[in-house]
């Protein structure tokens, strides 16, 4: 690596504020990514995360803040940032009115390639892409998934050092959606940077490296995903009683022998509780078999990034992240 | 994914400005785009083809009489007038069609890309020039199946011809302009209307001047549509180059070098 940008950080971001009106979208937001990485920015909708992806691409302007893309300025030395970055955008940033193919040679001409180059490397692109009998095809007769393998490749053309990716998967279904997975992680095979958003906490779980969590306009929560999911503390101790009218006391034997709180979830007959220490599950064993409940089950959960998310965010977030990970709970239902 | 990538680090070479070198060439690649789609909804053309055909039938035939005495002497003076009146009108839909165009996602992308800034806008417009050109030859053939003669031959009809399109094209930048700063396409064909409507018919494209009342010769004396069609009567009827030719092109200069400048900034400062 040369050419000044021999820089171990991809991206690198301080204090980045977009205002819209009286709406601060983004509120002061550090963010550092390193050369080589996937980074992942997790938040329900409206947290910001499309307006940050803006002001590092040179899309938006910042109104507070400065941000470095392999060490260049992302206002002052926008044209050499344009050069090292691919976009793909939350909604398709193709042209409806052309096929596949001529939408990437024309996007290939204006990034300098001749024509015959521009030729192949749409061909090249369309077959990685497995576009190659689509590419004759007007896009309005594209499925959401073809569109956004096209719009992907587009982004790939030039070979950006770095990428980004608004919600690559959001309205995809589960098949295509696990096939961009792959994809994204390939380009990090062949080095590239990726910054993706999400508001999918299994994607982010999946793919990224590190993970900023951001909330309006705040990035709330920053590290590597075991991090995040030890900084909100024990895996989660599940027992479900075989008969029902047994869960109150059940509840009871639990809060005195592990000395916590619990909750619990009657219609399922299923108690959950916080495990500190996986020793003391011996004693409340023993305490549930002297009283006389028997157990139809017993499980321990490590803590997911549902719970990092709700931890961290708070109450209000709560409705988009359940609704989303609703979502990602149905999709897997539909993948089965 | 191919293995491309290895020393994709060495070969790129970093500039921080696009030269004229590479804002001509990808305003003409985004003029390529415009063409294509041209191509696939050959229907845009509708305009272009049927307005020719109707106002040129239509004014002829209605004011002829009244203002020469008869159709046959008429076509000398109408003829240029209908031909800028339609052809100038024909780039108001260049600024709607361009609003529509920003609205889709693409434009994102052209931002996004290391281009010219005033690519995605020049070459849209240039696209653009191949519908002046078929209003213009329509207009042309019209007039020739109605009994008109132009006196300065076919060369000058041709320069005629390219002044029309270089002119509307740089009228097009204003309603560019409109069509960036807009909300929606149907507020940029009613704003462009309005501007457009006193301009092209409070000119000498279909009356003569010395008809009109002082206070509206003035006006129409100094309008720049005014001189446009002398200066395309010049190089049909008389096949001469003269001062209305130099106005005319002097103004469209003018309306570029402010305009162009407009445009692009709102353009890039629009999300």
């Amino acid at each position: 690596m040369n050419n000044g940008h021999s820089n171990e950080w991809a991206v690198e971001a301080r204090g980045l504020v977009k205002t819209f009106g009286s709406n601060r979208a983004v509120d002061g937001v550090d963010l550092n990514v390193r050369a080589g990485a996937i980074y992942g920015v997790l938040g329900p909708n409206g947290a910001g995360k499309t307006t940050t992806i803006s002001m590092l691409a040179t899309l938006l302007r910042p109104d507070a803040g400065e941000a470095r893309i392999f060490g260049h300025d992302v206002v002052k030395e926008s044209h050499i940032v344009r050069q090292l970055i691919g976009v793909t955008g939350q909604y398709a940033s193709v042209d409806e009115s052309l096929s596949a193919t001529e939408n990437l040679i024309i996007f290939s001409r204006l990034l300098g390639l001749s024509r015959s180059e521009a030729r192949r490397k749409a061909a090249d692109l369309l077959e990685e892409f497995g576009l190659t009998e689509a590419a004759k095809r007007p896009l309005k007769q594209f499925s959401g998934g073809m569109r956004r393998r096209l719009d992907l490749a587009a982004s790939l053309i030039a070979q950006p050092p770095l990428i980004f990716l608004d919600e690559p998967t959001t309205g995809l279904d589960p098949r295509t959606r696990s096939q961009m997975w792959d994809t994204i992680r390939r380009l990090v095979v062949t080095g590239s940077t990726v910054l993706l958003t999400t508001q999918y906490l299994d994607e982010a779980d999946q793919l990224a490296d590190r993970i900023a969590v951001i909330d309006r306009g705040h990035v709330v929560a920053e590290g590597t995903v075991d991090e995040l999911k030890a900084s909100v503390g024990t895996s989660a101790l599940h027992l479900r009683v075989h008969h029902t009218q047994d869960i109150a006391d059940a509840r009871e034997i639990v809060e005195q022998v592990l000395d916590v709180r619990s909750s619990i979830t009657a219609e399922a007959g299923k108690v959950t509780a916080p495990m500190a220490n996986a020793d003391q599950v011996t004693d409340l064993l023993i305490a549930l078999r002297t009283r006389g409940i028997k157990l139809a089950e017993i499980s321990v959960q490590k803590p997911t990034l549902d719970e990092v998310f709700l931890t961290i965010t708070g109450n209000d977030a709560t409705e988009n992240v359940t609704q989303s990970s609703e979502q990602a709970n149905r999709m897997e239902e539909a993948r089965v | 994914m191919k293995s491309t990538s290895l020393g994709r680090e060495f070969d790129r070479s970093l500039k921080n400005h696009a030269g004229f070198g590479q804002a001509l060439r990808n305003s003409l690649t985004m003029a390529y785009r415009g063409l294509l789609k041209i191509r696939r909804t050959p229907e845009q053309l509708f305009d272009v083809t049927l307005q020719p055909i109707l106002f040129t039938l239509m004014f002829t035939y209605l004011f002829g009489g009244a203002i020469s005495g008869n159709v046959e002497s008429y076509l000398p003076i109408i003829i240029p007038g209908i031909l800028v009146q339609t052809v100038i009108g024909t780039s108001i839909v260049t600024g709607v069609q361009l609003r529509e165009d920003m609205d889709k996602g693409v434009f994102d992308r052209f931002k996004s890309l290391p281009i010219a800034r005033i690519a995605p806008l020049a070459g849209a417009l240039l696209a653009d020039t191949v519908r002046y050109t078929i209003a213009t030859v329509l207009t042309f053939v019209m007039g020739y199946i109605m009994g008109y003669h132009p006196a300065g031959g076919l060369g000058f009809v041709a320069i005629a011809a390219l002044l029309v399109i270089a002119c509307s094209w740089a009228v097009s930048w204003i309603f560019a302009f409109f069509g960036v700063i807009a909300r929606t396409a149907s507020s940029v064909q009613g704003i462009s209307m309005i501007v457009l409507f006193p301009l092209t018919f409070l000119s000498n494209a279909f009356v003569p001047v010395e008809t009109m009342p002082n206070w509206l010769q003035w006006f129409v004396n100094i309008n720049p549509i005014s001189h446009l069609v002398s200066a395309v009567r010049e190089l049909t009827n008389s096949g001469m180059i003269g001062f209305e030719f130099i106005i005319s092109l002097v103004s469209a200069a003018v309306i570029v070098a402010v305009f162009a400048p407009l445009t692009v900034r709102a353009y890039m400062r629009r999300t």
